[in-house]
């Protein structure tokens, strides 16, 4: 039982941090149609953005919160400032290309950034502090559930919150919904859909950062290559949801996160990845349009 | 031609650039010693390369615009493409063909062995980047997963040897019906979906087969791999290990001589019309009559073939095969070849595939940027010459007139 | 006699859009039948059903070419029912743009030949002999099109009218029984459009029938035999161009409410 409840938390963890990477995919595939390939590697950005800011903090002997807090800004910022900048460079000048340009672009700009991350920093893994200190409330339930897991779930629920009210309350997430619809529709009743896909590639960009900054210090390391798996988990998780549905995309990542917790927890941790990629491979063969998803049929 | 606005966002551009990769290139931390290393000369190689680079896409724009506008106009003629005429002359291609042919047939005997191994790799990603340019350039299927059927092909070899003791030549067709047959499994199912789902699908499937390979010791004998794989056979005579460079090379010339001959074939046939109508607009292929998914799945059987056959002659020329072969990056590469050479395009993808694979051999200095460089080559590639280095030529037909 | 083309019942939904209701549609050998109404009837929906490119919630497809038996559309794929003898064109041009214009009259081919793989290796007589048909059959459509002096034009290169024939051109080289024609001179000025109906009388003299949807009355009245009008996806008239022109329906659908209250 004990056992049980801790492969369940665990996997609520790992989905919640699927579901905020998972968000950007499916903001980003709602309003352009496009896989943002490269998203994974503004997630580890974010991280390793992060692991440089709080280092330096720490060195500097800034007390905690702030370490915390300005942490969280610089990822969040410089992530955002990198999916600006990607979509700018790498898909902004192919709106109207065959629909394998962008695809091919963005999985350049994948490679890219891994690359250019391995170059500018290192290849090795590099430790994360821990910026949570265990606190004391939390006591009584370590065995089941940790400070740094619960901490997860509570952003990740306020993110999500957030976002939601953003999209379905405020002027931009009219825009969005509108340009998300039809792209045409929405420049002709004055939207600037190029703004508009803008903000929408820095929300994307800056919740994965939050992502990032919360797994690595659950986790306690990073390197350069931990956008890729990570990337294509959330991805995962974006389709079994329904991709496009941001609802849906925090539901694939919960279900993602807790099977693949209980199976790695019960079966064997060898095919970790096995299982996820396989997941995949199955909803977009026999359910392309996801739990939440419409099944929609291409106007000709 | 540059205006002081240019200029000036140009300078807005180079800052916004220094700010993006601050924590990046500037920074680096050591969080175990707890020491910042400031590195403030990454700061200024930014600025200027940002600003430089702006600068030249502002001149290419600009005039980029003023031909078009005088095409418009009727000032000037659209030139007929320097490529083309020298792919269409034959004074100018074949004397080109020649030198070339000669170059390659000496090659082992002016160069040392270490040169011609490089060379039989470069050949390889040759017959590889045809392979997927059918898949890719020529039926538009985005596969990510293309060296899932190399893998196939050279796992053939290791353990058809292994446990039948089944020989190089024995394998080789063996291997590339594999690679095919796989395709054909695999593309059954995903073929189905558009075009960006079956690229994350042949991804996930590429994945899938590597870490099966990994982890499944009793089949795959796991991350350590294969070893002792032997080399080609010459007639049952012995070879030394420099002869049998030599032989392979020879090989693999023979090899890409066949490849560019049937994917030529292919292409100018009446299945290589279907893979490209399909490229280029799918209703209106299916209108035409044309069954999509049998046509799809030609072309990924096909393309995979190739690969497999190329996996048969990997694992002999390195005697040795293990996961570590068969990563994203090495479809990655492959594809980047397809991409720079040109969709399509047969002379295109060679040339690609040898500045590519040659290229980091060469230049030390450049091996670290490798994979920098092959990320940046498909965005840039995307963005200013989608045809590619060598854009495909369509055939034309002289019509007589009989008034 | 059975009708070439016997539509029954054909029922679409797009989610909650009812984009066809219930629709009777026949269409008899040698006929120029013209399916018309106003933007978003569902005229286009109609020929994506017939054509198999969407699947219809409810109704019967049944094509009965002459002297042979009726075979079912219903559930076909699109390739399948080119095969079966229909043919069309699309209201956004779908041509091959990166191929040339001999090539993409050659696409449409595809379906009545059948060289392979071996045979595209190999070359062998039969092979090659059924590309030089291919060939041959592809130019005379495009002289007949007037199209002869840009067989190696990319088909993006040329100007829209001939575009909307080289697709014209296209589908009739699949051998078609029935023509589906979707609004073919829309954006043509009106030299062409007249070129285009002399084009469609001499297409459909050479034995094919037709199914035309056009927004352009003039054109549609001197060609058709019959007239279907569709309105919200459903039919209100049909009858002969005499019948249609004073159908009260039809005049209100085309003008709205508003005229007949005022
Ligand atoms: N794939 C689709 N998904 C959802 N709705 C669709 C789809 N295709 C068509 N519709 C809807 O069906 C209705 C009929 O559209 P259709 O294109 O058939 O009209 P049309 O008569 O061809 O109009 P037009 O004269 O403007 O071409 C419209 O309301 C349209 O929005
Ligand atoms: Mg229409």
């Amino acid at each position: 039982m004990d056992y049980f409840t801790e492969l369940f938390f665990s996997g609520l963890t790992r989905g919640s941090i699927y579901a905020l990477i998972a968000l950007g995919y499916t903001m980003v595939y709602g309003i352009i149609g496009l896989i943002n390939f490269a998203h994974g590697e503004i997630y580890m950005i974010g991280a390793f953005t992060a692991l440089i800011t709080s280092t330096i903090l720490n060195i500097y002997g800034f007390p905690l919160p702030a370490v915390i807090i300005l942490t969280v800004l610089a990822s969040t910022i410089w992530a955002a400032a990198y999916g600006f900048t990607v979509e700018k460079l790498a898909y902004q000048p192919l709106r109207n290309a065959p629909r394998l340009s962008p695809l091919i672009s963005a999985i350049g700009m994948s490679i890219f950034l891994q690359n250019y991350v391995l170059l500018a920093q290192t290849s090795d893994f590099l430790p994360f502090p821990a910026l949570i200190p265990d606190f004391k409330f939390m006591e009584p339930y370590a065995g089941v559930i940790g400070t740094s897991d619960m901490l997860i779930l509570v952003t990740t629920a306020v993110v999500m919150l957030l976002l939601t009210w953003l999209i379905k309350f405020t002027r931009t997430g009219k825009a969005m919904r509108a340009t998300a619809q039809d792209q045409k529709m929405a420049m002709l009743v004055g939207i600037n859909v190029d703004r508009v896909i803008s903000i929408t590639f820095i929300i994307g960009s800056a919740l994965a950062a939050i992502g990032g900054l919360l797994i690595a210090s659950h986790i306690g390391q990073i390197n350069f290559y931990i956008g890729f798996i990570a990337g294509i988990k959330a991805f995962t998780a974006a389709v079994l949801g329904g991709i496009g549905s941001v609802p849906g995309a925090v539901l694939g990542s919960f279900i993602l996160g807790l099977t693949e917790s209980f199976a790695t927890g019960y079966v064997s941790s060898d095919y970790e990845d096995v299982f996820a990629f396989s997941l995949l491979v199955l909803i977009l063969i026999f359910r392309p349009s996801g739990l939440l998803g419409k099944a929609s049929i291409e106007k000709v | 031609m540059i205006s002081l606005t240019d200029i000036k966002k140009g300078l807005l551009v180079s800052l916004w650039f220094v700010f993006l990769t601050f924590p990046l290139m500037v920074i680096k931390i050591n969080p175990i010693d707890k020491v910042i290393l400031w590195r403030w000369s990454n700061m200024y190689w930014v600025a200027g390369g940002s600003f430089l680079c702006y600068l030249a896409m502002q001149i290419y724009k600009t005039r980029k615009l003023t031909r078009q506008e005088h095409i418009k106009q009727g000032l000037i003629k659209e030139k007929p493409k320097m490529q083309f005429k020298l792919l269409s002359d034959p004074k100018i291609y074949l004397p080109t063909l020649a030198v070339a042919g000669l170059f390659f047939l000496a090659f082992p005997l002016l160069f040392s062995t270490y040169q011609t191994n490089i060379m039989i790799t470069a050949l390889m990603y040759v017959v590889l980047g045809l392979g997927l340019n059918i898949v890719v350039g020529v039926a538009g299927l985005l596969d990510l997963g293309y060296v899932a059927f190399y893998a196939v092909g050279a796992y053939s070899y290791a353990l058809l040897h292994l446990h039948f003791g089944l020989g190089f030549w024995e394998v080789l067709p063996i291997g590339g019906l594999l690679a095919a047959s796989f395709g054909i499994l695999l593309g059954f199912p995903v073929l189905r979906l558009r075009g960006d789902y079956l690229a994350i699908v042949t991804l996930g499937f590429g994945e899938i087969i590597r870490l099966i390979l990994e982890n499944w010791n009793e089949f795959s004998h796991g991350p350590s791999g294969i070893s002792n794989i032997p080399r080609p056979g010459f007639f049952g005579i012995h070879l030394g290990l420099e002869q049998s460079i030599t032989y392979l090379y020879y090989l693999m010339i023979l090899m890409v001589i066949f490849t560019i001959f049937v994917v030529n074939r292919l292409q100018s046939s009446r299945i290589g019309r279907a893979w490209f109508a399909l490229r280029e607009d799918e209703i209106a292929c299916q209108a035409m009559g044309i069954d999509k998914t049998k046509t799809k799945l030609t072309a990924f059987a096909l393309g995979a073939f190739w690969a497999g056959m190329v996996g048969v002659i990997f694992a002999a020329k390195t005697t040795f095969v293990n996961p570590a072969s068969f990563t994203f990056l090495e479809s990655a590469i492959i594809l980047c070849i397809v991409v720079l050479g040109g969709m399509g395009s047969i002379i295109g993808v060679i040339i690609a595939a040898l500045i590519l694979i040659l290229l980091p051999e060469y230049l030390r200095a450049f091996s670290d940027y490798r994979m920098l460089v092959f990320g940046a080559v498909l965005v840039i590639m995307m963005v200013f010459r989608p045809q590619g280095i060598v854009a495909n030529i369509r055939r034309t037909y002289t019509v007589q007139k009989n008034d | 006699m059975e009708p070439l083309l016997n539509i029954t019942g054909l029922t679409m939904n797009f989610g909650g859009i009812r984009a066809l209701d219930n629709l009777d549609l026949r269409v008899r050998e040698g006929q120029i039948v013209a399916l018309i109404g106003p933007n978003g009837a569902g005229k286009t929906t109609f020929f994506n059903c017939l054509t198999g490119i969407y699947k219809p919630t409810s109704g019967d497809l049944l094509l009965t070419p002459p002297g042979k038996k009726t075979r079912r559309l219903n559930g076909l794929k699109p390739n399948k029912v080119t095969q079966q003898g229909l043919a069309r064109t699309f209201q956004n041009i779908r041509l091959f743009p990166n191929m040339t214009v001999l090539e993409n009259v050659m696409i449409g081919r595809h379906c009545r030949t059948r060289a392979k793989v071996l045979g595209a290796l190999f070359r062998n007589a039969g092979t090659v002999q059924e590309e030089q048909e291919i060939v041959a059959l592809s130019l005379m459509i495009l002289e007949n099109m007037g199209l002869a002096d840009m067989v190696n034009e990319f088909a993006k290169n040329l100007p829209y009218g001939d575009q909307r024939r080289l697709e014209i051109g296209r589908a009739l080289a699949t051998d078609p029984l029935l023509l589906l024609l979707d609004e073919p001179a829309a954006g043509m000025n009106p030299q062409e459009t007249s070129e285009l109906e002399e084009l469609i009388t001499t297409i459909r003299d050479d034995g094919l029938s037709i199914l035309l949807i056009e927004h352009d009355m003039k054109l549609v009245m001197n060609l058709s035999d019959y007239i279907f009008v569709l309105d919200y996806g459903k039919k209100i008239a049909e009858g002969t161009p005499e019948e249609i022109r004073n159908n009260p329906a039809v005049i209100k659908a085309y003008l709205g409410e508003d005229i007949e209250d005022a």
